[in-house]
């Protein structure tokens, strides 16, 4: 049986019963490196326990990214893989929309912003539908 | 410590071989450096086999039990795309350490067609064209991106070193492809994941490269002629970066290897004769130019532009047409670019030959992430 409310394409999407999804970042108190998902040791400064739950910002800008046009059987092409660096920390990978993918349309480092959506109508074996995150120009 | 030799070396043709096992196929480049260092199974200590595709499946062993079981002890080893060159180093180690004096190391991969990698597995929905792309081709055009972005790095630019590959792979009969492809024909090619198009992704072959490595008291028995010196053998995991979360990070650990193999040899970017590098795409290549230090940070555009990286220039990388046109087998690539580099040190590579080369680097890099570095030198 599906269930009405979707599920979260990655665990560090957040999808609260009273407010709006978020995508939550594990961040160590002492040296500030941001990850997705759960850790208990920084591996960049070795820390244990160190670890505080963030909510990770909106915006963000395009650090990178590659126009994808053959990929695996069954999946839409063209579309732009992008490389996002978020204001205040964290970097994320996704899909960039809303902007041709041409890269004299795209240009490093302008401001996107994250948007939530239905996960392109792909569902589980259950038939559950899934919410994921897309990046679009800010 | 004792010095470590390269006695034996050798590579199959690369090509696709569906009706052979693995390790029939890894089995025929064993005697192939056997029969070079003119030594048999018998004389060796121990095997250190590289391959990724049945990592779990005993290939060595396999190995042996088509070429000869004299009950020496095995090691089956997989690192992504630096298998070979772990293999390699494993053996490379146990001679260091003294605990043998002969031993002999295989890489080999037989491999399907098509895209490797893919974006998040596990529960619930494929994420592949969902939260981008984890295709190979992507990835790396990510990283070549990441250049541009830097240095304004051209479409052009990425696309002229598929051009030098494909030619330098016209002497090379080992090589996959013999092939010219002008810069017109790369650039139109099917666009894979730009800047990549299909001429700027490494081939898909079936292959396999062995090597006898040996103790300097065994090289001095066996004679030292066609021996080659292996000057250092290094090897870095990424260190942590800011985003190597979702972009695996080529850069860094190629520099902590190229650091630790440099200083290891006594030597400086600009001793090195040769370089066989990791071109499993045209934009990784890019920017290995800057990360083994053949050149400043920001020039790597110009050295392809200017030809310092051709047959002839300064620099000659991947002479042997590289993963992008004599392919890609993904536990035998770190083998048989020791095989190239060997060969010109030796001056058999006919053709294709750098002249007077002394000293050659051998690179790869499994992403996840390893990276292998050889230097190797003449000896006569």
């Amino acid at each position: 049986m599906s269930k009405s409310k979707p599920l979260p394409v990655v665990d560090y999407l957040k999808i609260p019963d009273d407010g709006d999804p978020y995508l939550e970042g594990y961040r160590c108190k002492k040296c500030s490196s941001t990850y997705l998902g759960e850790r208990t040791v920084c591996s960049k400064c070795f820390v244990r326990n160190e670890m505080e739950v963030i909510k990770l910002s909106e915006t963000g800008i395009l650090h990178s990214y590659a126009i994808v046009f053959r990929s695996f059987p069954g999946i839409d092409v063209p579309y732009i893989s992008a490389i996002v660096d978020l204001d205040g920390g964290g970097t994320i990978k996704g899909n960039l929309i809303n902007i041709e993918p041409d890269p004299d349309k795209i240009e490093f480092n302008m401001p996107v912003k994250i948007t939530y959506g239905d996960a392109l109508g792909r569902k589980d074996k259950e038939g559950n539908s899934y919410l994921s995150y897309f990046f679009e120009p800010a | 410590m004792s010095d470590v030799y390269v006695m034996g070396v050798d590579m199959i043709k690369f090509g696709r071989f569906p009706d052979r096992s693995v390790p029939n196929i890894g089995a025929e480049a064993a005697l192939m450096a056997l029969d070079d260092a003119g030594l048999g199974i018998q004389d060796m200590q121990a095997l250190y086999c590289g391959n990724l595709g049945q990592a779990n499946a005993m290939v060595g062993q396999r190995i042996l039990q088509e070429i000869g079981q004299t009950g020496m002890p095995v090691v089956n080893v997989a690192n992504a795309c630096a298998t070979g060159a772990t293999a390699f180093r494993e053996a490379w180690m146990s001679i260091k350490a003294g605990m043998y004096d002969v031993v002999l190391a295989v890489g080999v991969e037989q491999m399907g067609k098509g895209l490797l990698g893919g974006a998040g597995g596990g529960d619930g929905i494929p994420k592949e064209g969902l939260l981008g792309s984890g295709t190979m081709p992507c990835v790396f055009a990510e990283a070549g991106m990441e250049h541009a972005k830097e240095y304004g790095t051209t479409f052009e630019q990425f696309a002229k070193i598929s051009v030098k590959n494909h030619h330098h792979s016209t002497m090379n009969p080992k090589a996959m492809y013999q092939i010219e492809t002008p810069l017109d024909e790369v650039m139109n090619a099917e666009m894979i994941s730009y800047p990549n198009t299909k001429l700027m992704c490494s081939v898909n072959v079936d292959g396999s490269a062995a090597a006898v490595l040996v103790s300097e008291k065994k090289a001095k028995e066996l004679g030292m002629r066609r021996a080659v010196k292996v000057r250092a053998s290094a090897m870095a995991s990424d260190p942590y970066t800011d985003r190597d979360l979702v972009m695996p990070d080529v850069n860094a650990c190629t520099r902590l290897a190229a650091k630790d193999a440099y200083e290891q040899a006594g030597i400086g970017p600009e001793d090195v004769n040769l370089v066989e590098l990791h071109d499993c795409f045209a934009t990784a290549e890019m920017l290995h130019y800057e990360n083994l230090g053949l050149c400043k940070d920001g020039e790597a555009g110009k050295m392809i532009d200017e030809g310092h990286v051709e047959l002839g220039g300064k620099v000659p990388v991947n002479v042997s047409g590289g993963l992008l046109s004599k392919g890609h087998p993904l536990g035998a690539t770190g083998i048989a670019n020791i095989y190239e580099v060997c060969t010109h040190l030796r001056g058999e590579a006919g053709e294709r030959q750098v002249e007077g080369a002394k000293i050659g680097m051998t690179h790869v890099i499994g992403l996840g992430t390893a990276c292998g570095i050889h230097i190797l030198e003449k000896t006569s």
